[in-house]
């Protein structure tokens, strides 16, 4: 009980199909987990089994079809948790400065309000990217880009953040470096985190917990809670803990046994 | 002081075999222009051709200045230049306007999806008889008729255009929060402007075509008018002299568009 009181978001029993004329498809089947105030939860799985798709119904973008979702505001109150979604790409938009871009959603919400972008201000500072407010998206790196394109997630001030492989489009290397500088950003931020990617190094060295989801239709396979002893928060320092190995085999093992 | 060549960068080199290509390139097209001139003039002069039938570039000439003296060139110009600008903002407007609607409510696009096919490729001059019996000859049905020949591709293109926008870039829309609204202002406008300017720029020698149409059946003033009525009373330096002067004009406002298209896309930063 005192743990249910503490997930912000609860999925029960979601399911969700896609229809075509040619017949019906489940993407998802009897889907049900929490994701507790604070936390990093990856979710992990054959590519096409429906991750996608349950971001999407968790952002609100898709109605399930069969479940609910609950959710638990500390103050007790039914509004859906304010969601942030970072997408696989950043979409910086070419015809808008980095700055312009940042204030997007906000400007979309009409809450271009003082204290909204003095709070985008900082967040241009802490990020380094003071210099760069009035370019172009094609004049920064793609490490610069990500960062941009958090600023513009942040900035709404969501409660959970939503990831969707928002790394896969980077090289190796900017990747490393980038998805441990975001997630530190974030943690820092105390933002909640849900992220999709397929790359299990990336989940274990991130997240608190991993999900395995099956192939189509997708079902939670297994859940792996990760504790890992860290001694700095360099980018390499997780997938030099000790116990790593060992949670890399696990994944590796229910995700194979898959196929 | 450099001595010739040696000091050169392979860079100076490049930009120096530049500038001559673009010289020479220019250089033959003037020659070119030239040549034929000079050999319709003499070939008229000498009856290889009959001046009657092909004029000459000399006849051309005086004509176009005694047509000066008195202003009606002027006058003959500035109606079909008038007449085009007004057809072709319309149909920048309308195509505008539709293509929106049609972007917002897929169902009306389907429905109406065959209906823009066959308008677009039904032969426009074949509606001008028509637009005269309903509206008889005049200013309206003239700039009707320049509306009809480029409006249909204005709006398939537009719409089109309008769906090419990156699918993902509307859903980082919604999940910002905003509705239809705010993709399509936020992204699907923007992001089509390319489509839009080039679109444009055909546009703006389709309403010519059209304009040109409609005063060869419709008008008693602009050069349309001039054509027909030159062939029809044998004045065929008339006729000529029309047409060198619709080359002009079709080249001014395909450049004058290019203009407005640079200046629109360096600063949007496109």
């Amino acid at each position: 009980m005192t743990e249910k009181v503490q997930n912000i978001i609860e999925l029960n029993n979601i399911g969700y199909s896609y229809h075509s004329l040619h017949g019906e498809t489940t993407a998802l089947k009897n889907i049900s987990f929490g994701v507790k105030t604070g936390e990093f939860l990856a979710i992990v799985g054959p590519s096409g089994c429906g991750k996608s798709t349950l971001l999407s119904i968790i952002a609100g973008l898709l109605q399930p079809e069969t479940g609910t979702i609950v959710v638990n505001n500390p103050d007790g109150s039914l509004h859906y948790p304010r969601i942030g979604y970072m997408l696989q790409h950043d979409h910086l938009f070419e015809w808008r400065t980095i700055y312009q871009n940042a204030i997007l959603g906000l400007e979309i919400n009409h809450m271009l309000t003082k204290d909204r972008l003095e709070h985008v201000n900082r967040l241009f500072h802490d990020y380094d990217l003071d210099k760069f407010k009035d370019k172009r998206p094609s004049e920064l790196s793609g490490g610069m880009k990500q960062r941009a394109a958090l600023i513009r997630t942040l900035a709404m001030d969501p409660q959970l953040l939503l990831m969707d492989e928002p790394f896969s489009a980077l090289d190796y290397q900017t990747r490393l470096m980038v998805s441990a500088d975001i997630c530190k950003l974030i943690r820092a931020a105390g933002k909640t985190m849900i992220i999709i990617t397929h790359d299990l190094s990336e989940a274990i060295s991130l997240a608190d917990r991993v999900l395995i989801l099956s192939g189509r239709p997708a079902t939670v396979k297994k859940e792996l809670s990760i504790h890992l002893s860290l001694p700095d928060d360099s980018p390499l320092a997780a997938r030099n803990a000790p116990e790593f190995p060992n949670y890399f085999s696990q994944l590796w093992e229910e995700l194979i046994s898959e196929n | 002081m450099k001595t010739k060549n040696q000091e050169l960068t392979a860079q100076e080199k490049f930009v120096r075999r530049h500038k001559r290509h673009r010289k020479q390139i220019t250089s033959c097209r003037f020659l070119l222009l030239v040549f034929f001139l000079v050999f319709w003039e003499i070939s008229a002069d000498t009856g290889l051709i009959d001046s009657f039938f092909f004029s000459s570039p000399s006849r051309v000439v005086m004509l176009f200045m005694e047509m000066c003296m008195d202003y009606t060139i002027f006058f003959h110009i500035g109606i079909t230049l008038w007449e085009t600008v007004i057809s072709f903002l319309l149909v920048f407007l309308i195509s505008l306007l539709t293509a929106t609607l049609l972007w917002y409510s897929s169902r009306l696009s389907e429905v109406l999806e065959p209906y823009l096919v066959i308008l677009n490729s039904l032969p426009k001059s074949a509606l001008a008889p028509l637009f005269i019996v309903w509206l008889g000859t005049g200013t309206t049905t003239i700039i009707v008729a320049g509306i009809s020949v480029a409006l249909f591709g204005s709006i398939i293109s537009f719409y089109s255009g309008f769906k090419q926008c990156d699918r993902e870039k509307i859903t980082l829309i919604y999940t910002l929060g905003g509705n239809n609204r705010d993709a399509f202002h936020k992204v699907v406008l923007p992001s089509s402007i390319p489509v839009l300017l080039s679109t444009t720029k055909v546009n703006i020698g389709l309403s010519l075509v059209g304009v040109i149409i409609g005063e060869f059946l419709a008008a008693r003033r602009g050069l349309g008018y001039l054509i027909i009525y030159g062939s029809q009373v044998f004045q065929l330096n008339l006729v000529i002299t029309s047409v060198i002067l619709l080359c002009i004009i079709a080249m001014g406002l395909y450049k004058g568009t290019q203009l407005i298209e640079r200046k629109i896309k360096k600063h949007m930063n496109l």
